[in-house]
């Protein structure tokens, strides 16, 4: 019997393989997990511990100094400092708490939101299904960038309305997921023993029916975390956000635009943290439907 | 088919008519307009003397027609920021730049996708299509206001080889079209790869390759033609896609649109102007929604309500 001779990579491949590794969906994202822990959830959750710095109060004497490994940057500014002297890296690792918090707050109200009113549609039917849904094709097919535009005109910038922005963009889609598998469930067994045991429609609703479409809601809100933390940077970056002088990081990319010519690294790593942060959640997202909801195919 | 149509049509009246109402009790619950209007030592008589003037003492609901009425002629009000200008004035003297803006994205991504859609496609899982992987995902992961930033950082900045912002020459077009084109290249590959794998594995095809077409002809010609439909109807989502590109892309380029007014208007609180915005921008989208729905039932006979 031949031995198999291992067959020579070119050392070109060696690199691709290992980047189409990361890249792919079926298997678990590890990487995409380490890198949102990194940046999201212990910045998040410790900022106060993890940052060398006040993310508010800059010193002026060390305006605008480039990273360690520029010329002329220090270890004191890991990734340099803005133009009022505060540290880069503090303010994203306080930014991650804003994203944290904007994405969970938005998410969680969005959520129950639609939860329930997906819950009431299916299980009622008729007319309630009617209305509800109505409503959810209309939300479906307004410009969320407007309607955010137009909430902030006329209340002004704050943590409020952003999100109240974001909960009005995603609640129509939790509702219609629901009130879809609701419309299923309803049809099963225990559903009609529950009711001839004589419980209520709230107890069918909440006790029956929710714990069965739980599995698809945590992947519908993962997959959204993204597209949170990417709609609450634009509107940031717009000035239709987080109001300054917090710390966020589309706040901080429009701080870093006037300054890109001189001190480009304003701009550019809040950008990258957000960058990874999007691309680590949709694969985690990705990873969460293939593997606990597999009818999610299309959302 | 009509009675599709018309359902249609009417939920899109409908969804404006919801904005229409948005946009007005947001303008009401920022407050009093005569404390705008009047200057602080103004009298009682005074005041009943301009809501009167302006129909501020009638019913909330006979002001919101009252509204709705102007807002159908296409009349918002003045603006509070660019004294001497109406609303909607400046809403359409913006129009044509972000429109032009929109058509280059569109072209180049079109551009883009199809060719790159059909390859990644007809070479399937290889490092080709992986490349295209990537793209798709960083198309949904990156930021446009920052990739904007980063692009003017390197070839504007660095290179020196077009110009930072505004608008004038076509070289001044280039990075923001390039920015704003970027998201539909990234998910039309991916819709024009997945409907091409679907022909390419059908009958029709095979019979074509029997009868020997040369092989760029079955794939640019038999196959194209089929799998362009499922990309068609993704300009619905597209359109969305530039209504909220424009508006950020337009104030990182400074380039003078709609998108950069809306954004002026909104850091000015100039709620006028705002609303001429939305309700123009809401219409438009609503139409290409409605246009490419249409489309698509007449192309794909199983869409019925």
């Amino acid at each position: 019997m031949a031995l198999a001779i291992p067959q020579q990579v070119p050392w070109y491949l060696t690199p691709l393989r290992l980047l189409r590794g990361i890249f792919q969906v079926r298997r678990f994202p590890g990487v995409a997990m380490i890198i949102l822990v990194f940046l999201l959830v212990i910045p998040g959750l410790f900022a106060e511990w993890v940052a060398p710095h006040d993310p508010i109060k800059g010193s002026l004497a060390a305006r605008l100094k480039p990273p360690m490994w520029e010329k002329g940057g220090t270890s004191t500014y890991p990734l340099g400092t803005d133009k009022v002297g505060r540290d880069v890296l503090s303010r994203i690792i306080y930014g991650a708490r804003v994203s944290l918090r904007v994405s969970l707050e938005a998410i969680i109200v969005s959520g129950v939101i639609g939860t329930t009113l997906g819950l009431l549609a299916g299980y009622f039917g008729g007319r309630i299904d009617g209305f509800i849904m109505r409503l959810v094709d209309i939300s479906l097919g307004l410009p969320i960038i407007l309607i955010a535009l137009v909430f902030v005109a006329a209340l002004g910038p704050s943590f409020a309305t952003m999100n109240a922005v974001i909960t009005v963009a995603l609640w129509s889609r939790y509702a219609r997921q629901v009130r879809g598998e609701v419309l299923s469930i309803k049809q099963r067994d225990f559903i009609a023993r529950a009711r001839v045991a004589g419980a209520s429609h709230l107890r069918i609703m909440f006790r029956y029916l929710l714990p069965n479409v739980v599995n698809s809601l945590i992947v519908l809100a993962t997959l959204q975390v993204g597209f949170v933390i990417l709609l609450e940077s634009s509107l940031s970056f717009l000035g239709a956000g987080i109001p300054r002088p917090t710390p966020a990081w589309g706040l901080m990319v429009a701080d870093g635009r006037e300054l890109i010519v001189t001190a480009w690294w304003i701009a550019m790593f809040p950008g990258l943290a957000i960058m990874l942060t999007v691309l680590s959640m949709n694969l985690v997202g990705d990873w969460l439907r293939d593997h606990l909801d597999p009818k999610l195919k299309n959302v | 088919m009509q009675r599709y149509i018309l359902i249609r049509f009417l939920q899109c009246l409908l969804a404006l008519w919801v904005m229409s109402v948005i946009v007005f009790s947001l303008a009401r619950m920022t407050g009093d307009p005569l404390d705008v209007l009047l200057p602080m030592e103004a009298g009682e008589g005074e005041r009943e003397r301009v809501a009167h003037h302006w129909g501020l003492d009638r019913p909330l609901y006979e002001q919101y027609f009252v509204f709705l009425g102007k807002a159908l002629k296409g009349d918002f009000g003045n603006s509070w920021k660019w004294q001497g200008h109406t609303a909607m004035g400046l809403v359409i003297e913006r129009l044509p730049a972000t429109l032009e803006l929109a058509g280059v994205a569109i072209a180049i991504s079109v551009m883009l996708a199809l060719p790159f859609g059909v390859l990644t496609a007809v070479w399937k899982d290889t490092l080709f299509d992986s490349l295209g992987k990537i793209v798709a995902l960083l198309g949904q992961s990156l930021p446009s206001f920052w990739l904007g930033i980063v692009l003017m950082w390197i070839f504007a900045v660095h290179l020196g080889w077009l110009p930072t912002s505004g608008r004038g020459s076509w070289y001044h077009m280039i990075l923001p079209a390039v920015c704003l084109g970027w998201f539909q290249v990234a998910a039309m590959m991916r819709l024009v790869r997945s409907s091409m794998l679907d022909v390419l594995d059908s009958e029709f095809v095979k019979l074509t390759r029997v009868k020997g077409l040369p092989e760029w002809k079955v794939v640019w010609k038999h196959c194209l033609r089929n799998a362009a439909i499922a990309p068609l109807t993704y300009f619905a989502v597209t359109a969305g896609v530039l209504i909220t590109g424009s508006v950020v892309i337009e104030s990182v380029f400074a380039w003078p649109g709609t998108g950069l007014l809306a954004v002026d208007a909104v850091r000015a609180r100039d709620f006028q102007v705002v609303q001429a915005i939305v309700i123009v921008f809401s219409s438009v989208f609503l139409m290409v929604n409605l246009f490419v729905d249409i489309l698509y039932a007449y192309i794909d006979p199983r869409i019925r309500y």
